[in-house]
C-alpha cells in the first residue's frame, strides 16, 4: 500500500488539519500499514448479496415536529461556550 | 471504618438505609483514597467539587425515605466523555480542555434522578481512542495492579477508579472494547449493552453505529443494577431502543458457544485461564459447544475501516466557532486548520486521516462499502451460531495489561481489540468478568473472560457471570 506526499497533503487538507513535514512522514508510514491491514477484506469475494449495511432491524426513526422551546432559553448558556462572541452571535472572520 | 473495597452496591445501599454509615462518610472514604492513589494512578481528572452537597443531599432522601433508589447515596465515578452539566468535560482532549457540558446527558439525569453521588470524571485515550488510556492529552493512566503497566482503554480511568476504591461504580463508553478491555485489565466487571438499549445524548460521539456507554463495577449484580438505571428508550436518541426484557424468560440448561479457533496467537497464560474457565462452566452443568464463527477473522479489518470513518465525520464539528478551543489563523479557514492542529493529538489526526481515506471518492467502495457488507456477514455468522447456543464466550483480551510505552505502532494497539469488536460491529452485548489472575515480573494482573449473547439479552449475561 503506497500512498505519496501529495495524496497525505490532500488528506490533511480534507480533514481541515494542518501537519508539519515530520508528521507528514509519521503518518504516511502508519496510513500504509494500517490500511494494508485492512485491506485484507478485499480478499472476500465481491459477489455478495448486499453491498450497503442493510438489515430488516434498521429503519429510519422519524418523528413530528413538537412544540419547540421558548426561544432564546439555551442561547446564553450555549454561546457562553463560544471562543468568540458578538452579541448573539457566534463570531467568525469575515469569509466573503 | 468503611472498606470501599468490600462493598458492592447492594451492601452499600444496606448500611446507608440502616444507619451504618451515611452517604457524606461513604463518599469521604473514596475520596480518602482517590488522595492517596490518584497522584500515581491518574484514574480521575478532576473531582467535583460538589461531592458532599450532593452525598448530604443523598442523606437527606433517605433520612425522609423520599425517592430511595437502591443507588441513593453511591459514589459513581463518570468517564470524561460524558456531559454533566455546568461540570468540565474534556473528552481527554486539548480541544475541549476548558469546555463545561450545557447540559446532562440522560444516564446523568437518570443517575442524578435516582440519588447518585458523581465523585468526578475519569481518564481516557482522547475522545475514547485507544486502548490503553495513553492517548489522553492529561498523562497516562496507570494499572493499580502494577503501575508499569496500562490499565486498558479506552475507558481505563473509569477501570481504575473503581480498582482503587475511589467509586463504587463507573460508567465508561464502548466502541470497540473500551469498557470491557479496562475492566478485564483492572480486575473489575464491564457491560457493553445491546445497540439501543442506552441512550447515548450527551456522550460525546466517536463511531455512531457502534459507540455505546456501559457501567463498570465490582460485581455482576452492581452492573446489572446499574445498566437498569440507565437504560430504555429516550426521545432525545433516536437510535436508542425500547427494552423487551420483560417479555423474556430464561429457560432451563443453557447452552454455551466456544470458538475455538479464534484463539490462534494468544497469550499462553490467557489460553489456559480461558480452558479452566470453560471446565468450570461444564462443572456448573452447563453444555459447551464448539462453534465456528468463518468471517470473524475479518473483523478488526471492518472495525479499523468503519470507525475511522465514522469518527472522522463525527470529529468535523470541532471548528473553534461553536466551542472548546480556539486558534487565530489569517482566515476562517485557517483557524480550522489551526484549531485542530493544535487541539487533536496523534492518534485523533491518525484516524480523522484515515477515516478520511476511506470515505474519499475512489476508495468508499473498496473501503467503506466492502466493510459494511462484511459487517453484515458478521453478523449473520453470530446470528446463526445463536440459532444453537445461549451465549458466546472468549477471553476479553488476548493478553493481561501491558506495559506502558510498549504498543507504540499504532496497528500492534489495534491487534488488541481481537475479541471486542465483534459485539459492537453486530450490536450484541457483551459482559467482562474477572476470571482469575497471571503472573508478570512477580505482580499478580487480572484477566477477563468475555460473554456475548443475542440482542436484548442482557439478561442472559447477567444470570452466565453470577455463576462464574
Amino acid at each position: 500500500m503506497e500512498i505519496d506526499d501529495k495524496e497525505i497533503e490532500k488528506l490533511a487538507d480534507l480533514a481541515r488539519i494542518k501537519i508539519t513535514n515530520e508528521e507528514k512522514k509519521e503518518l504516511k508510514k502508519d496510513i500504509e500499514s494500517i490500511l494494508s491491514y485492512v485491506s485484507e477484506i478485499q480478499k472476500i469475494s465481491s459477489d455478495m448479496p448486499d453491498n450497503r449495511f442493510n438489515n430488516s432491524e434498521l429503519v429510519n426513526v422519524m418523528r413530528e415536529d413538537g412544540q419547540p422551546h421558548k426561544s432564546g432559553f439555551y442561547s446564553e448558556k450555549i454561546l457562553g461556550e463560544a471562543p468568540q462572541r458578538e452579541k448573539d452571535y457566534m463570531k467568525v472572520k469575515k469569509i466573503l | 471504618m468503611i472498606k470501599i473495597e468490600e462493598l458492592n452496591i447492594q451492601s452499600a445501599h444496606n448500611h446507608l438505609v440502616n444507619g451504618d454509615f451515611s452517604a457524606v462518610d461513604l463518599v469521604k472514604e473514596c475520596i480518602r483514597n482517590i488522595d492517596e492513589k490518584n497522584k500515581d494512578i491518574n484514574a480521575y481528572l478532576e473531582v467535583y467539587e460538589d461531592v458532599l452537597k450532593q452525598a448530604r443531599c443523598a442523606d437527606e432522601r433517605i433520612k425522609n425515605k423520599e425517592n430511595v433508589t437502591e443507588l441513593t447515596g453511591i459514589p459513581i465515578a463518570l468517564k470524561d466523555n460524558i456531559l454533566n452539566e455546568e461540570k468540565k468535560v474534556s473528552a481527554a482532549s486539548k480541544i475541549l480542555e476548558n469546555y463545561r457540558a450545557t447540559y446532562d446527558a440522560t444516564v446523568v439525569k437518570k443517575l442524578k434522578d435516582a440519588g447518585v453521588v458523581f465523585t468526578g470524571r475519569t481518564n481516557m485515550d482522547e475522545f475514547a481512542m485507544g486502548s490503553s488510556t495513553e492517548n489522553s492529552a492529561f498523562g497516562v493512566t496507570k494499572n493499580p495492579h502494577d503501575t508499569k503497566r496500562t490499565p486498558g482503554g479506552s475507558s481505563g480511568g473509569s477501570a481504575a477508579a473503581v480498582s482503587i476504591g475511589g467509586a463504587i461504580a463507573s460508567l465508561g463508553s464502548d466502541t470497540g472494547g473500551s469498557v470491557r478491555q479496562p475492566a478485564s485489565f483492572c480486575g473489575v466487571v464491564g457491560l457493553k449493552p445491546t445497540y439501543g438499549a442506552v441512550s447515548r445524548y450527551g456522550l460525546i460521539a466517536m463511531g455512531s453505529s457502534l459507540d455505546q456507554i456501559g457501567p463498570m463495577g465490582r460485581t455482576v449484580s452492581d452492573v446489572e443494577i446499574m445498566f437498569n438505571a440507565i437504560k430504555g428508550k429516550d426521545e432525545m436518541d433516536s437510535t436508542s431502543a425500547p427494552d423487551k426484557q420483560e417479555n423474556k424468560k430464561l429457560d432451563g440448561k443453557m447452552k454455551i458457544g466456544v470458538p475455538m479457533h479464534f484463539m490462534d496467537g494468544i497469550d499462553e497464560d490467557v489460553l489456559e485461564n480461558f480452558n479452566q474457565s470453560v471446565e468450570k462452566f461444564k462443572s456448573l452443568e452447563y453444555e459447551i459447544k464448539e462453534i465456528t464463527l468463518p468471517n470473524v477473522k475479518y473483523s478488526l479489518a471492518v472495525y479499523y475501516i468503519l470507525m475511522p470513518a465514522e469518527a472522522s465525520t463525527n470529529l468535523a464539528r470541532f471548528d473553534g466557532v461553536k466551542y472548546g478551543l480556539h486558534k487565530d489563523g489569517k482566515s476562517l479557514i485557517e483557524d480550522y486548520f489551526e484549531t485542530r492542529e493544535d487541539g487533536f493529538g496523534t492518534e485523533t489526526k491518525r484516524r480523522i486521516m484515515l477515516g478520511t481515506y476511506v470515505l474519499s471518492s475512489g476508495y468508499y467502495d473498496a473501503y467503506y462499502n466492502k466493510a459494511n457488507a462484511v459487517r453484515n456477514l458478521i453478523r449473520s455468522d453470530f446470528d446463526k451460531a445463536f440459532a444453537d447456543v445461549d451465549a458466546i464466550l472468549t477471553p476479553t483480551s488476548p493478553t493481561p495489561a501491558f506495559e506502558i510505552g510498549k504498543k507504540s505502532d499504532p496497528l500492534s494497539m489495534y491487534l488488541s481489540d481481537i475479541f471486542t469488536v465483534q459485539a459492537n460491529l453486530t450490536g450484541m452485548p457483551a459482559l467482562s468478568i474477572p476470571s482469575g489472575i497471571v503472573s508478570r515480573d512477580g505482580k499478580e494482573l487480572p484477566v477477563g473472560l468475555q460473554l456475548i449473547t443475542p440482542h436484548g439479552r442482557e439478561d442472559i449475561l447477567f444470570e452466565i457471570g453470577k455463576k462464574l
